[in-house]
């Protein structure tokens, strides 16, 4: 006997989205901070020019693009739905809190934290990609083989700025605390919690979420404060 | 006032019924014994307030030993009080000190309403379990218990859930209101022995369907019931309660 409700609108269904997008969004974030490390290997750029060429005209890459932008929506979606239904279950909240004795400010916060991760987002966004596929505002500078794209140059300019690079670097931060929960919680959320494997997913998540935004956070450090000096 | 005796300052969510505003009312008491539990405290409280003709303070309790899961308090903050692994009936005011101020507050849950002051409607749990919380068994002579080999590791990890003593702690601390650490442990309890493998698929189907119909939100996976809960139940329950939705809507 099955009950007739959809997997997909329940409080679990849901979660299990949450998790698998947010995984998919975690092997993302290492592929993307792959090809960053090229500038950390040659300040010349080229290589990041290499990479950043074969990311961006590379039919399998280029139809995960949708993919991704999916992933994002729907992790987002999911996310504004599941909150608004938590807020629901309690109007009313309590005169004391004690949640800092029993859980992390980070577990609380992933909405904000994920609020903070979307609006960098759309500002990077518009810094690279936007200005790779659309040039809205003047376009990518052309790279030494006519038609490609200098990124490596964009990148110069971009990182010139220093609020930028602040920008960039407290963004980092709050995907740090983000993932710290987010990424051993989405194992639970899908059901994957053994007594032999937890320990080990959690440490790879810690690991994995200072080292990802630190890589991170060090591009837009080393353009400005080394390449453009 | 007696050596180590103390005097606090309570103050207590007051709410006639479901339909009125509540508020926090305060109350000084004086002389409180550190051997007193909790619940005794308020005994003692309440009859000052009815020799004052005033209205005493409804809460909920019966077991008082830790087994009922009544002793629905949220106190400075947290369910059942500043001690972990103990219900609200098992504190003591020994855990307090002079001059300590006590907020009280009911659980706070949608599912949950407040009846009257302290007390609150916990029937939705109760609606959980009567959507799938159970086994289906012929009547007839129960049989030889060593019929059925259970793995030791299934019959403590069962055991272990079944500690649950639905309290709804769980409910209260969590800042989504979720209850899933409550129904994982139902479903956990028998998913883990052969008796409970014919419904098992369809248990936790309806189960997991009335707990959403019940207005309970969702789990993010805090951790804050895990430390809260007075019996120890463990978030591994949620993982299982996950799993075997997944595997229960995917192929059956
Ligand atoms: S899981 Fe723990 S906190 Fe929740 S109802 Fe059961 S005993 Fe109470
Ligand atoms: S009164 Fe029964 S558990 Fe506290």
């Amino acid at each position: 006997m099955s009950s007739s409700s959809s997997f997909f609108t329940s409080s679990l269904g849901r979660k299990f989205v949450m998790g698998i997008t947010g995984i998919f969004l975690i092997t993302f974030l290492i592929v993307h901070v792959g090809v960053n490390a090229m500038v950390f290997l040659d300040s010349s750029g080229e290589l990041f020019n290499t990479a950043a060429h074969f990311m961006g005209t590379n039919w399998l890459i280029r139809s995960m693009e949708f993919v991704l932008f999916a992933g994002i929506i729907l992790h987002i979606v999911q996310s504004v739905v599941l909150t608004r239904a938590n807020k629901a279950a309690r109007p009313e909240g309590y005169a004391v809190s004690g949640s800092n004795v029993n859980s992390k400010w980070y577990s609380r916060s992933m909405g904000l934290l994920g609020t903070l991760i979307l609006m960098f987002l759309i500002i990077h966004l518009c810094h690279f990609w936007v200005e790779a596929r659309f040039g809205i505002w003047g376009g990518i500078p052309e790279g030494t083989v006519a038609g490609t794209h200098d990124m490596f140059a964009q990148m110069k300019i971009i990182f010139s700025n220093p609020i930028i690079v602040a920008v960039y670097v407290l963004a980092m931060i709050s995907l740090s605390y983000h993932l710290m929960h987010g990424f051993q919680s989405a194992f639970q959320s899908l059901g994957l919690n053994h007594y032999k494997y937890t320990p080990a997913i959690k440490a790879i998540g810690i690991w994995y979420s200072i080292i990802v935004p630190v890589l991170f956070a060090l591009m837009p450090l080393y353009v400005h404060f080394v390449i453009n000096k | 006032m007696s050596e180590g005796n103390m005097n606090l300052t309570l103050k207590v969510w007051r709410q006639k019924n479901q339909k009125q505003k509540g508020e926090l009312v305060t109350y000084p008491v004086s002389n409180v014994s550190p051997d007193m539990s909790f619940l005794e405290m308020f005994d003692v409280l309440n009859e000052d307030l009815v020799e004052k003709g005033q209205e005493p303070i409804a809460f909920d309790h019966d077991c008082r030993e830790g087994i009922c899961g009544m002793c629905s308090m949220f106190i400075n903050g947290r369910p059942h009080g500043p001690k972990e692994g103990i219900t609200t009936c098992q504190l003591h005011m020994r855990s307090f000190k002079d001059g300590d101020t006590v907020v009280v507050e009911p659980w706070r849950a949608t599912a949950f309403p407040v009846i009257k002051d302290l007390v609150v409607d916990r029937s939705a749990f109760d609606r959980i379990i009567a959507a799938g919380g159970f086994i289906s068994v012929n009547t007839g002579n129960a049989q030889d218990a060593n019929a059925l080999p259970i793995a030791k590791e299934d019959a403590d990890k069962s055991f272990e859930a079944a500690a649950c003593i639905g309290c709804g702690a769980c409910v209260a601390t969590c800042k989504n209101a979720s209850a899933m650490l409550f129904v994982s442990a139902k479903v956990s309890q028998l998913a883990l022995l052969p008796q409970g493998q014919p419904e098992r698929y369809s248990r936790v189907q309806n189960m997991v369907e009335q707990m959403d119909k019940e207005g309970f939100g969702n789990c993010t996976n805090t951790g804050a019931c895990e430390v809260e809960c007075p019996k120890g139940i463990s978030l591994e329950n949620i993982a299982r309660m996950n799993r075997d939705y997944l595997v229960a809507k995917a192929a059956h």
